[in-house]
C-alpha cells in the first residue's frame, strides 16, 4: 500500500475516533446527570429552600440567584462588548496601535483563569468601587456596597465574558457589506446614523450570538463569584443589588466539599446540576429564538 | 470659460491614493440641469473623480487631494463645509445596486428619516413621489413592505435611484448605473436619466460609448488620470479635437 492510500484510510479513522471520543464523553456526562438527577426533580425541589443542613429541601434560592446574576451579567456585558466592538470596527483604523493593544488585551482576557477574575472582582469592585459608593450613597459608617453582593458578582462575570462578546460582534460587524454603508453615507446619514441604522441591525445576529456564548460561558462558572457575592446559605431571597445570592454551581461545589455529610447531599447535587444545565439551555434557547426572529425581521 | 450656468467647477484637482497620483490637475466645468458623461478605459480615474464630487473618497485611508471643487460657488473642501449636508445635495447611485436589507418602503424612507423627516404622512408622500420619479411605483406599490432584495436587478437599481431622489438632491452622480443590467433594464434607466435631467444635474460614468452618446449632453474623456477632452457630446462623437479621443471612441484602444 502506498503512503498516500494509507493516509486516505488512516485519517478518516483517526478523526472518526476523536469524534466518537467526544460523543462518548459528553454522552456519559449527560446520561449520568439525567439518570441520577431526574428522580430528585419535584415541584418542592424547585420551589423551596434548602433544609436540614442542605440534606433536604429544595434549591429555589439558588435557581433565582443564578438566573438573576446571568441576566444582570448579560445586560451589562453584551452592550459593553457590543459598543467596544463597534468602536474597534468603525472608529479605529485596521492597523492602528490602539486596535492591536485592545485586541491583545481582549485575547489575554480570554486566557485568564476564572479564579483570577474572582480575585479581580474582590479587589476592584468589592474593596475599591464599593467603599467609594458607600462614601457617597450610604449613611455615615454604614456598609452597603463594600461587601460581596450580586451586582459585583454579575459585573465580575460580565468582565469574564467580554472577550467572547467582543469577538463575536466584531466578526459580525466586519461581514456587513461595505456598499450598504456607502449607500447610507451617500444619502447624507452621519457616521453614527449609519452605524445605528445599518451596521447594528445587520449585525444583530452576531450580537445575540455573543449573548448566547456569554450565557454559556458565564452561567456555569463558579470561581469568579466565590469572593464577589455567592453565599453558602441564605434564609431569604435576593431582593436588591446589594444582597448576596445563592448560586447553582456554587451550591454543588459547597455540597460536595463543605457539607458535613457529603453522601447525604449526593442526590441534591445531581438534581442541582441537572437544573443548572436546564437553566443554561433555556437561557441559550431564548437567545437563539430571539436571534431567529431578528434575522427574519432584518431579512424581511 | 466659467459662467453662471456652471454648477460644478474644479480647479487643478489632484488626487492621491497614498503615493500614487491618480488624478492630474483636472479642470472641468459642469453645467446645471444637463447630463455629463465620463468615459475612458478602466483605471483612468473617472470613478475617483466622480467620488470626489460628494467627498465619498474621504472614507478611504491614505487618500488626499490638492486643488478645489466649487459647487454653486462654494469650495466643498473648505473647513466649514459639512460633508453630511454636501452628500445630501450631491446624491450618488452606485455601480452595483446596493439596497439595504430592508423593505422597499424603508429603503426609500431611509434618507428622509436620517435627515429629520419624522411625520409618517410626510415620509409616505416622499416615498410615493420618489418611486414615481424613478418609474418604479407601479411595479412595487403592492409590495412596499416586502424585502427590497426580492426585486429584480433592474428594479433594485431604480430603487436605489428612488432612494437618492428621496433626499431631494441637486446633483446626482451615477457610477456605471447600468453596467450589471440587461438591455431592457438599461433602456429604462436611460429613459429615466432623460426624464430626471429636467430637475437634476446628472453626471454619469459609463463604459458604454453608445450609452454616453444616447444620454449625455456633454462628454468628458479621461485617460491615465488626465482629462483629455471635454465637449458637447455631439461634437465629441463626431468631430473630437484630440486624436486620442477619436482613437478611443472608435475603439482603437481601451
Amino acid at each position: 500500500m502506498t503512503k498516500k492510500r494509507f493516509l486516505d484510510i488512516a485519517v478518516p479513522a483517526v478523526t472518526g475516533l476523536c469524534v466518537l471520543f467526544v460523543i462518548v464523553a459528553i454522552g456519559a456526562i449527560m446520561i449520568n446527570i439525567i439518570v441520577n438527577g431526574w428522580s430528585q426533580i419535584s415541584l418542592k425541589f424547585l420551589t423551596s429552600a434548602p433544609e436540614e443542613g442542605m440534606t433536604a429541601g429544595g434549591i429555589f434560592p439558588a435557581i433565582m440567584g443564578t438566573f438573576y446574576r446571568t441576566i444582570i451579567m448579560s445586560l451589562v456585558g453584551v452592550p459593553v462588548g457590543t459598543l467596544t466592538a463597534i468602536f474597534l470596527c468603525e472608529y479605529v483604523s485596521a492597523n492602528s496601535p490602539l486596535l492591536r493593544m485592545v485586541r491583545f488585551a481582549v485575547n489575554t482576557l480570554a486566557g485568564i483563569p476564572s479564579i483570577v477574575f474572582g480575585l479581580f472582582g474582590l479587589g476592584f469592585f468589592v474593596q475599591f468601587v464599593g467603599p467609594g459608593m458607600d462614601s457617597i450613597f450610604s449613611a455615615e459608617g454604614q456598609i452597603q456596597w463594600a461587601q460581596p453582593n450580586i451586582l459585583w458578582a454579575s459585573l465580575t462575570m460580565a468582565v469574564l465574558t467580554l472577550p467572547v462578546v467582543i469577538v463575536s460582534v466584531e466578526e459580525s460587524i466586519r461581514t456587513v457589506p461595505h456598499d450598504i454603508r456607502e449607500a447610507s453615507l451617500a444619502l447624507g446619514a452621519t457616521r453614527w446614523q449609519t452605524i445605528w441604522r445599518v451596521v447594528v441591525p445587520n449585525s444583530i445576529t452576531g450580537i445575540l450570538t455573543g449573548a448566547v456564548l456569554a450565557v454559556s460561558r458565564g452561567a456555569g462558572e463558579v470561581a469568579p463569584i466565590l469572593f464577589t457575592g455567592a453565599a453558602y446559605f441564605l434564609p431569604n431571597l435576593t431582593h436588591s443589588l446589594s444582597d448576596q445570592f445563592m448560586d447553582l454551581g456554587y451550591h454543588v461545589y459547597i455540597m460536595s466539599t463543605q457539607s458535613p455529610d457529603v453522601d447525604a447531599t449526593r442526590g441534591i447535587q445531581y438534581g442541582t446540576t441537572l437544573v443548572l444545565l436546564c437553566l443554561t439551555f433555556t437561557l441559550n434557547a431564548a437567545a437563539i429564538i430571539l436571534r431567529y426572529r431578528m434575522r427574519k425581521r432584518v431579512n424581511a | 470659460m466659467e459662467t453662471e450656468r456652471h454648477q460644478i467647477v474644479t480647479r487643478n484637482l489632484d488626487f492621491f491614493y497614498g503615493d500614487a497620483k491618480v488624478l492630474h490637475a483636472i479642470n472641468m466645468n459642469i453645467e446645471a440641469l444637463r447630463v455629463t458623461a465620463f468615459i475612458g478605459p478602466s483605471g483612468c480615474g473617472k470613478t475617483t473623480f466622480l467620488r470626489c464630487l460628494n467627498r465619498m473618497n474621504d472614507l478611504i485611508k491614505g487618500a488626499r487631494h490638492a486643488g478645489d471643487i466649487h459647487i454653486d460657488g462654494k469650495n466643498i473642501f473648505d473647513r466649514d463645509v459639512d460633508v453630511v449636508s454636501l452628500r445630501k445635495r450631491v446624491g450618488m447611485v452606485f455601480q452595483k445596486s446596493n439596497p439595504f436589507p430592508k423593505s422597499v418602503f424603508d429603503n426609500v424612507a431611509y434618507g428622509p428619516r436620517v435627515n429629520g423627516v419624522t411625520g409618517s404622512r410626510d415620509v409616505e408622500r416622499i416615498v410615493e413621489r420618489s418611486l414615481n420619479q424613478a418609474a418604479l411605483w407601479d411595479e412595487v406599490k403592492d409590495r412596499l413592505h416586502d424585502s427590497a432584495l426580492g426585486l429584480s436587478g433592474g428594479q433594485q437599481q431604480r430603487l436605489c435611484i428612488a432612494r437618492t431622489l428621496a433626499v431631494d438632491p441637486e446633483i446626482i452622480l451615477m457610477d456605471e448605473p447600468a453596467s450589471a443590467l440587461d438591455p431592457i433594464s438599461t433602456a429604462k434607466i436611460e429613459d429615466l436619466i432623460a426624464e430626471l435631467k429636467q430637475k437634476y444635474t446628472i453626471i454619469i460614468v459609463t463604459h458604454n460609448m453608445q450609452q454616453a452618446a444616447r444620454v449625455s449632453d456633454y462628454t468628458a474623456f479621461f485617460l491615465l488620470g488626465e482629462l483629455i477632452e471635454m465637449d458637447e457630446t455631439q461634437k465629441m462623437f463626431t468631430n473630437p479635437s484630440k486624436k486620442t479621443t477619436e482613437d478611443y471612441i472608435t475603439g482603437r484602444f481601451g
